[in-house]
């Protein structure tokens, strides 16, 4: 095999490949995942470029494969990278706002194989729709073309981003997914990092809201398989609210890999703002990345743990839980993740729920994620 | 949801794919987001699913393939059921 590292000899290969084609986006969603200063990373991979990625990628088994951006729909040649990817035997994901979609833009991505069309809205009405994802006539056109979607016959998940500001209509988010039958729904609260982490204390629910959101999606599983509706809820609660880290990524260069738009290579892709030296495309094969690149050894087994992690006797079902949120809340990427009961930092996410309880800034107030900010962020 | 019987025609759910993975040395089935590794006796199933063949040409073509083991059929309907109750598949 391609194994030549000293870790790499137990390490199996990439089965998901996330390629972040773009960081432009129409939208300026408040909880994007792009990192904050993704105005400094104008670069993209060419076609050329992104089709020997997606090659590598297949040989060494990857198997499922995302475009995503940024709004990748802003990419002339995404119809190429479609085709392409199919042909190598992908399944292939559109991760999409819905913004630049048309009827002739899906029947395209369709002849060219693409296999599934996940569209994200902010919220179920328009005025918080529309206020999240700063454009007047989002709403309507994601409903638009969610309809469009499901006509041209593809599979369709529907992913709903909640926060404060929108879980608590969570009983008519789902109930829109189902009439536009979607067959997949993730209700996915932010995730706090980039410019989610930013905003967090605009965004984190309180523990009444998310106890709410559980039971209400509940009651629709219930009623969804009584009448033998396949849609699928897919409740995604936020970690702040867990004693124990999740196992993210199912470990840290474990399964996922992630292709930013300039061919820097992730593990996951929030991993940017470590301070960490990931490798590029441009520079290395895929093999040499996945395997034997320092970066995606970094976290790899236990051996850089420290203390409560390296002697836990959970360490290897959570992995010691995120290293982002480790770094980001504690600034040492080799800390146990705080939302860990055994962390001494776990005040740090008590201090957060505490912090929900209060009242917080709203929608209007939030730092919407556009290029303007991103440069005054991020000075070079 | 209703037991599945030997005259239903199971057919894969749109935007499910089943595919043979040489790197995982296995069948896998694709779907949005998501795939399942598979057994071999679950791949020798659902390499049968074609919208076409009902039940009972699956479970006859299996027995003609596999002679010597016993309860087939039964394992082979159960795996429809279970296939069918993910809605990995839907039943004619």
């Amino acid at each position: 095999m391609l194994n030549t590292g000293s870790i790499s000899a137990e390490q199996g290969p990439p089965l998901w490949l996330l390629a972040e084609l773009t960081y432009r986006c129409p939208l300026q969603c408040p909880y994007c995942s792009n990192p904050l200063e993704f105005a400094n990373h104008k670069g993209e991979l060419s076609t050329a470029q992104w089709i020997d990625v997606f090659t590598q990628a297949r040989a060494l088994g990857a198997a499922q494969l995302g475009f995503s951006g940024g709004e990748p729909l802003v990419r002339e040649d995404l119809a190429e990278l479609i085709g392409a990817a199919r042909e190598l035997g992908f399944y292939t994901n559109l991760i999409t706002s819905g913004m630049g979609l048309t009827e002739a833009k899906i029947e395209a991505f369709r002849e060219a194989g693409l296999d599934h069309i996940q569209i994200s809205f902010q919220a179920s009405d328009a005025e918080i729709n529309n206020m999240l994802a700063g454009s007047r006539k989002a709403f309507e056109q994601k409903l638009a073309m969610a309809r469009a979607v499901k006509a041209a016959g593809y599979p369709m998940v529907l992913n709903f981003v909640t926060h404060r500001h929108n879980i608590d209509q969570i009983d008519r988010i789902i109930e829109l997914c189902v009439a536009l039958e979607a067959d997949f729904v993730e209700l996915a609260t932010c995730q706090y990092y980039g410019w989610a982490h930013l905003n967090r204390a605009g965004l984190l629910p309180t523990k009444a809201q998310l106890d709410h959101a559980e039971q209400v999606t509940n009651e629709w599983r219930e009623k969804l398989a009584e009448q033998g509706n396949p849609c699928k809820l897919i409740l995604v609660t936020p970690d702040y609210y867990e004693e124990r880290p999740k196992g993210c990524m199912n470990g840290w260069g474990n399964i996922f890999l992630t292709i930013t738009p300039d061919g820097t290579a992730l593990p996951c892709h929030s991993a940017r703002q470590l301070p960490v030296s990931f490798p590029s495309v441009t520079e290395h094969s895929l093999s040499h990345i996945w395997y034997d690149s320092f970066g995606f050894n970094r976290f790899r087994g236990y051996d850089w743990m420290s203390e409560p992690c390296r002697s836990c006797d959970e360490k290897e079902k959570d992995f010691g839980g995120c290293r982002c949120q480790a770094y980001l809340l504690t600034g040492d990427a080799t800390q146990a993740d705080p939302v860990c009961s055994k962390s001494p930092h776990h005040h740090k996410i008590l201090q957060a729920r505490a912090e929900a309880e209060q009242p917080q800034p709203g929608i209007e107030e939030l730092t919407f994620r556009n290029e303007r900010t991103s440069r005054i962020i991020c000075k070079v | 949801m209703n037991p599945v019987v030997r005259d239903n025609t199971p057919v894969l759910r749109p935007g499910f794919r089943l595919q043979w993975e040489p790197v995982q040395n296995s069948h896998v089935l694709l779907y949005p987001e998501g795939m399942v590794k598979l057994n071999e006796s679950a791949a020798e199933v659902l390499l049968l699913v074609d919208g076409k063949r009902p039940v009972a040409d699956i479970i006859d073509t299996l027995t003609d393939k596999f002679p010597n083991v016993p309860g087939l059929d039964e394992d082979v309907l159960a795996f429809i059921e279970v296939a069918h109750a993910q809605h990995w598949l839907h039943i004619r």
